[in-house]
């Protein structure tokens, strides 16, 4: 028997009970559409936390003034950093480090011409472009002697550019920072959004000396809010973690049972337990809208089981007539594939524009892969066959005469 | 046609067991008998008599418990079922007394049926159904589901669908038993038709003696055996 008599048998059988053959494949259709829904949220949430890790940069420590006590409380925060940019130097000269930047953030007011805008400003070294990976869009970093001698010169992302800026070219213009002119020397290259959701091309990055005495009026020299330090390699992160600790604690001449002064976190784990939680959520939901879709199969089984014993009469007659069993058993898959094939497709359409929907209305990140839809349809074609093929089984195992008799 | 060709069917001390509750029930005891190519037979006997086994039996539907049944030489007990299959589907028709059309399909797809399985294309298969149709004499019907049909209508578009393979035998069971007499009569008048003029062998199961006397031969059953196999003179047409 030819394979396009059988798809036209199915497809007979299928529109002579229109209103079935549309239920049957509404489970399919619900559970199609919920997975591709919930992958596409899934996913797209990955993509994000993904994104911004790489934007984060890699191998990074930040060590911050303060410490955690003993018992748990959160002690002497803010006033007196701890943390002075000799030590900074020091932990760039560990073996397992790459790149130790002191940062001392603050927010200001900027003003270009008649414009104005409120941002982060970071005062830092050139290390920092090192740690967070960023390359420029345009011009060019400060150096190491613009911040010894303390200069006058500003670096600033993507998001102040176009504030203050709009289509003009930024690059040695002389912005105000708190009434105190700079000179821009370089555009950021974009990043977009960090994992706690703020925009990081939304700042400006001074050296940390001029940031200290132009900007903050900081009575405390030389010293940092915090440290971002990169480690040459993953594999080196705790040996480096080990020495940073021991380094400081003899630095800052802390005995034996007394507590740190500083926290070393490990960014890239807490952005690895970020990214494998939003893993976990994205597995959960698939696998609700999983079952679903199984739901949507039992569906097709139960429907395929009561037509075979509808039309027993019908297959008699076929096998009477000359259709082998394996014709039979034909019939009935095909129409089963059609079925859940079908439920598929029309749950891809569904699947596809509620994403674009919960994007659009919900303004959640969503990423339909093609990964997605082509699990999506092989498992679909899967569930035709799997219960698809116990009433077709049925179907062709009858016995013929037994069949004809049959009302 | 006076001198029969070649036993087209040959059965030898054919015997049917029926697994029953009580036992084992015997509906086929030890039948012989040969139909030669281009034979008209009927087949009589009340029900219970073994008959319709008979004609299962014949029609390849199923298979002897005992003895021998040879179609066209071909041992047909030795056969698959997917072998018996391709053997209805080609050398035999068959004629219900329920008509067995497919009610949702036309007259015409359900004659072109047994051209799928045959496995023809469509349009050839459904060039074939449509001059099959005009045959029986219903070619301006051929896009009317059964149910927009007559009993009589209905019947001859099963004779189509009997013929459309080009079959050598047609078996018919009671085909005219849910007929009035005058249709019964069109049908009847059909198959002798077919029968004459393009050779098809026919067995006919009946019941009622004057739809027996269309044919030349006539077989009578009785508790499984054959009780009387003689020639008769054809009713003219």
């Amino acid at each position: 028997m030819i394979f396009t008599s059988l798809l036209e048998t199915a497809w007979h059988a299928l529109t002579t009970h229109r209103m079935r053959s549309f239920l049957t494949m509404l489970g399919m259709v619900i559970g199609v559409a919920a997975v591709i829904l919930m992958l596409a949220i899934g996913q797209g949430a990955q993509a994000m936390v993904r994104s911004s890790i790489e934007s984060m940069g890699s191998n990074l420590f930040i060590i911050m003034s303060g410490a955690v006590s003993s018992g748990g409380a959160r002690v002497a925060t803010g006033d007196a950093p701890s943390l002075t940019f000799d030590d900074a130097d020091a932990i760039r000269d560990l073996p397992d480090i790459l790149a130790s930047a002191p940062v001392s953030p603050g927010g200001a007011q900027l003003i270009y011409g008649g414009v104005n805008w409120n941002t982060s400003v970071y005062g830092t070294t050139p290390d920092y472009a090192v740690v967070r990976n960023w390359s420029m869009a345009s011009g060019s970093f400060f150096s190491d002697a613009d911040v010894r001698r303390g200069a006058r010169v500003a670096v600033i992302g993507g998001v102040v550019a176009r504030e203050l800026f709009g289509d003009e070219d930024p690059v040695g213009k002389i912005i105000r920072i708190k009434q105190a002119p700079f000179e821009v020397i370089g555009v950021l290259a974009s990043k977009g959004q960090s994992l706690d959701g703020r925009d990081q091309d939304d700042t400006v990055l001074v050296p940390i000396s001029s940031a200290q005495q132009k900007i903050f009026s900081n009575t405390l020299r030389n010293r940092a809010r915090f440290i971002m330090v990169q480690a040459v390699s993953e594999k080196r992160m705790d040996a480096a973690e080990a020495s940073i600790n021991e380094l400081l604690r003899s630095r800052h001449r802390i005995g034996l049972g007394q507590d740190d002064d500083f926290t070393v976190r490990n960014l890239t784990a807490l952005a690895e337990t970020a990214a494998s939680t939003t893993r976990i959520m994205s597995l959960l939901l698939g696998a609700i809208a999983a079952i679903s879709l199984v739901v949507g199969g039992i569906g097709i089984m139960n429907i395929m089981l009561v037509s075979v014993t509808e039309r027993t009469r019908e297959i008699g007659i076929r096998m009477a007539i000359g259709a082998r069993r394996r014709d039979v058993l034909w019939q009935f898959l095909i129409e089963a594939l059609t079925l859940s094939l079908f439920g598929c497709g029309i749950g891809l359409l569904f699947g596809i524009g509620g994403a674009w929907l919960v994007e659009r209305l919900a303004g959640l990140p969503v990423a339909v892969t093609p990964a997605s839809v082509l699990m999506a349809v092989g498992v679909s074609f899967l569930i035709g066959v799997f219960f698809g093929f116990y009433p077709a089984r049925r179907a062709a195992g009858l016995d013929p005469i037994d069949a004809l008799r049959s009302q | 046609m006076t001198t029969p060709g070649a036993p087209l069917i040959e059965v030898e001390n054919l015997e049917k067991d029926y697994p029953t509750g009580a036992g084992v029930f015997q509906a086929l005891h030890g039948v012989s008998l040969r139909i030669a190519e281009g034979e008209f037979v009927a087949i009589m006997g009340a029900s219970g008599s073994g008959k319709s086994t008979f004609m299962n039996l014949l029609g390849c539907l199923d298979r002897p418990t005992r003895g021998s049944y040879h179609l066209d030489g071909q041992d047909v007990g030795r056969l698959s079922s997917d072998q018996l299959a391709a053997l209805r589907n080609r050398e035999i028709g068959f004629v219900f007394q329920g008509f067995n059309l497919l009610p949702k399909l036309t007259a015409l797809d359900n004659v072109a049926l047994p051209l799928m399985y045959a496995g023809m294309g469509r349009e050839a298969r459904r060039r074939q159904a449509q001059a099959m149709l005009e045959r029986v004499g219903l070619g301006e019907r051929s896009h009317h589901t059964p149910l927009q049909l007559s009993g009589g209508q209905q019947q001859r578009v099963a004779i189509a669908r009997a013929l459309a393979t080009r079959p050598r035998i047609i078996f018919a069971d009671e085909p005219t038993g849910n007929l009035d007499s005058e249709t019964s009569r069109q049908v009847m008048d059909l198959f002798s038709q077919f029968n004459r003029e393009e050779g098809i062998t026919l067995v006919l199961v009946t019941h009622e003696a004057d739809i027996a006397a269309y044919a030349r031969r006539c077989i009578r059953f009785q508790d499984g055996r054959v009780i009387e196999d003689v020639a008769q003179a054809e009713v003219a047409a």
